[in-house]
């Protein structure tokens, strides 16, 4: 990581982005983790797989997803042009499935029989049940009955595949203690089990092989940019919880340095009360589901509760890769509220036609503050991770509608 | 690194010709005044080497009995700090069994390294064990322990095969710990055919003394365990009594009463 003429090369070979990363787990799951690592870098070298996960991403995912010129939005900040990357129109409605798609070829490929994963939102838990049932696979889900709760649609959608959905009681019961759950759930059933963690976090190679399989995603805006443009956008955008959708657009270009980039982490109720899920501007480095990272944690060191509107990013850390970015300075991370992401979401909605995740409304967001002082030449690309429909229940209850 | 009290103990065992009864309970439940008698009271009832967890919010290697002690000490105020006051006191009436703090990495972290190691021995730890440390992060906390004294002593797992093994022995000292089980603390007994099994390939490659815990709850099963290994760790069961316990006066009690029965199953069996 010495030589600085590229943001891209991480990790190094034990796992570090600079400071954070690692394999910090169970010795349990030490040697399965290893043979992961192996696994992942054989089949990169696969161009049978490699082909194999092309043709799925084609005809079952529906990629390349369209890079959309928002007009209306464009016009009503009166500055820079805005284009949406529509992930939403992947199926399973999220960016998700990129992920699981190449962790589920990657368990075929490992000889495992059954699937786990953690799931905030819901959204990677519908995606993984989605491919575990393609592939015919058991799968069980591990979700905080509290985002079971919120995200009734998903739950439902995830059983309909056949997977078994695990209320997870245990802590804030939300997405830090799916996590925790899964990792026991792995634990006690090494030998058969892979597990398909849904972000750009966990013990190396998960980091860096969540973020080649949402790779896709950036090198797609890159070519449509140039098609569309026939430049590179100025600037890009993307909420981060755990980071996935962020990085996989972020990193086919951190080595173009006239590209900026923003990453907006949820700031609840405002990054200065304790509810909040800003770990990089809120946070300090420690080590958690594998990794060292940018944490929510007291002075004992003990993981605090995050708080956000949408349940995708209500997790007290962040991708490691995201923060050695956040600590070299190449990514500019900024944060939203509550309240700043419901408006963004309303106005996606009424300008656009198009209902975005609450998670995404976290990066719309972003773009009242930046795109109006902007120049009209200017290019901003939203990440539009994923779309809102799992979240009109949390969206009536916040705006006072029964439904 | 020279001779802790874990060495001196295990030593005096093998003269003794029996397995050493190693418990686990966790810093501050129900609150630091009732864990402190508790500790207190263990060698009494015939602790060898007593473990005390240090309450981590997110223990993801803990079953539910272990969790729930975690989140009593935590709420009744726990911390680092706290945890090694309850040694120093600890230290003052016991100046020879062997306290081996076990928990997560990030309270260390917090607290920093350094510091810990420093104020650890001078509370009079004599080892650690760190789940989510595995030997690729030596550098974290392992080498520096070694280097102050203090004993880090590793979990070998049944997953653990004959490539992975010389890593895990690699800088591990004190004792072997032997995970019985794949799976979380608190779950199913043991087969003890499978751990013999273990054990015999394990000791083909150190002479260290080996521990076997997770899922013993019974003199009898400890018993079986004490026939095999060179000691037989009991945590869950031990930190129920203190969750199901009315008052801090019966979570003492109650919790000194099992350790009692199975120290008589584990001194039952001799081995000269």
């Amino acid at each position: 990581m010495s030589q600085l003429n590229t943001y891209r090369a991480g990790p190094d070979e034990t796992g570090h982005f600079g400071l954070f990363g690692g394999q910090f787990v169970a010795e349990t799951l030490m040697p399965l983790i290893l043979e992961l690592d192996e696994a992942y870098e054989s089949s990169k070298k696969d161009p049978e797989f490699a082909k194999q996960l092309k043709g799925l991403l084609k005809h079952y995912v529906g990629r390349e997803s369209p890079l959309y010129f928002a007009e209306r939005l464009t016009d009503h900040f009166g500055g820079a042009k805005i284009y949406l990357k529509r992930e939403d129109l992947n199926h399973t409605g999220a960016h998700k499935i990129n992920n699981c798609m190449g962790q589920i070829l990657l368990a075929l490929k490992m000889g495992k029989k059954r699937i786990i994963a953690e799931t905030g939102a819901g959204q990677h838990g519908v995606a993984t049940a989605t491919v575990a049932a393609r592939f015919g696979l058991p799968c069980a889900i591990y979700m905080g009955e509290t985002d079971i709760e919120r995200q009734k649609p998903n739950v439902f959608r995830m059983k309909l595949m056949g997977a078994e959905v695990v209320p997870v009681t245990s802590g804030s019961r939300t997405l830090k203690d799916a996590m925790n759950e899964a990792l026991r759930d792995w634990v006690t059933n090494v030998k058969d089990t892979f597990y398909i963690i849904g972000t750009v976090a966990g013990p190396h190679p998960y980091p860096a092989l969540v973020r080649d399989f949402q790779n896709v995603i950036g090198e797609e805006v890159r070519r449509q940019i140039m098609e569309a443009e026939g430049r590179l956008p100025d600037t890009l955008l993307a909420c981060i919880g755990g980071g996935s959708n962020a990085m996989g657009l972020f990193h086919p270009f951190l080595d173009d340095e006239n590209v900026d980039i923003v990453g907006v982490e949820a700031a609840g109720h405002g990054i200065d009360t304790d509810q909040h899920a800003a770990s990089l501007k809120g946070g300090r480095p420690g080590v958690l589901h594998g990794n060292r990272t940018y944490l929510l944690q007291d002075d004992d060191g003990q993981i605090i509760e995050a708080h956000s509107i949408s349940a995708g990013l209500d997790y007290p850390g962040i991708g490691p890769e995201h923060a050695w970015l956040n600590d070299v300075g190449r990514v500019n991370y900024v944060n939203a509220t509550d309240d700043e992401a419901m408006e963004a979401f309303q106005l996606c909605c009424k300008l656009e036609g198009i209902i975005p995740a609450l998670e995404t409304s976290h990066a719309l967001a972003h773009l009242k503050k930046i795109a109006p002082d902007l120049p009209k030449d200017h290019i901003i690309v939203v990440n539009l991770s994923g779309r809102g429909d799992k979240d009109i229940f949390t969206v009536a209850d916040a705006l006072g509608v029964e439904l | 690194m020279s001779e802790t009290r874990i060495d001196r103990r295990f030593a005096a065992l093998k003269e003794e010709g029996r397995a050493a009864f190693v418990t686990f309970v966790m810093a501050g439940d129900p609150d630091l005044e009732t864990s402190l008698d508790i500790i207190k009271g263990l060698p009494g009832a015939g602790a060898d080497i007593i473990e005390v967890g240090m309450p981590f919010t997110d223990p993801m290697a803990d079953g539910p009995a272990i969790q729930q002690a975690g989140l009593r000490a935590l709420a009744a105020g726990t911390t680092l700090t706290r945890t090694l006051d309850l040694i120093r006191t600890f230290r003052e009436g016991d100046n020879d069994t062997p306290i081996v703090l076990m928990g997560y990495y990030n309270p260390i972290y917090a607290y920093g390294v350094e510091r810990f190691l420093k104020d650890g021995k001078a509370a009079g730890i004599d080892g650690l064990i760190i789940v989510d440390l595995p030997s690729e992060e030596d550098e974290e906390l392992c080498l520096p322990a070694l280097e102050a004294g203090v004993n880090f002593i590793r979990l070998t797992t049944p997953t653990t095969d004959e490539k992975r093994l010389p890593a895990v022995l690699k800088n591990t000292s004190g004792f072997l710990y032997y995970v019985s089980i794949a799976g979380t603390t608190g779950a199913a007994a043991p087969e003890p055919a499978d751990v013999a099994k273990s054990l015999e390939r394990i000791r083909a490659a150190t002479d260290m003394p080996i521990a076997v815990g997770f899922g013993i709850r019974t003199p009898e099963q400890a018993a079986a365990i004490a026939e095999i290994a060179d000691g037989a760790v009991v945590g869950s069961a031990l930190v129920e009594r203190v969750g199901n316990a009315s008052s801090r006066q019966e979570a003492v009690r109650s919790t000194l009463a099992l350790a009692s029965d199975l120290s008589a199953g584990i001194r039952s069996v001799t081995k000269k």
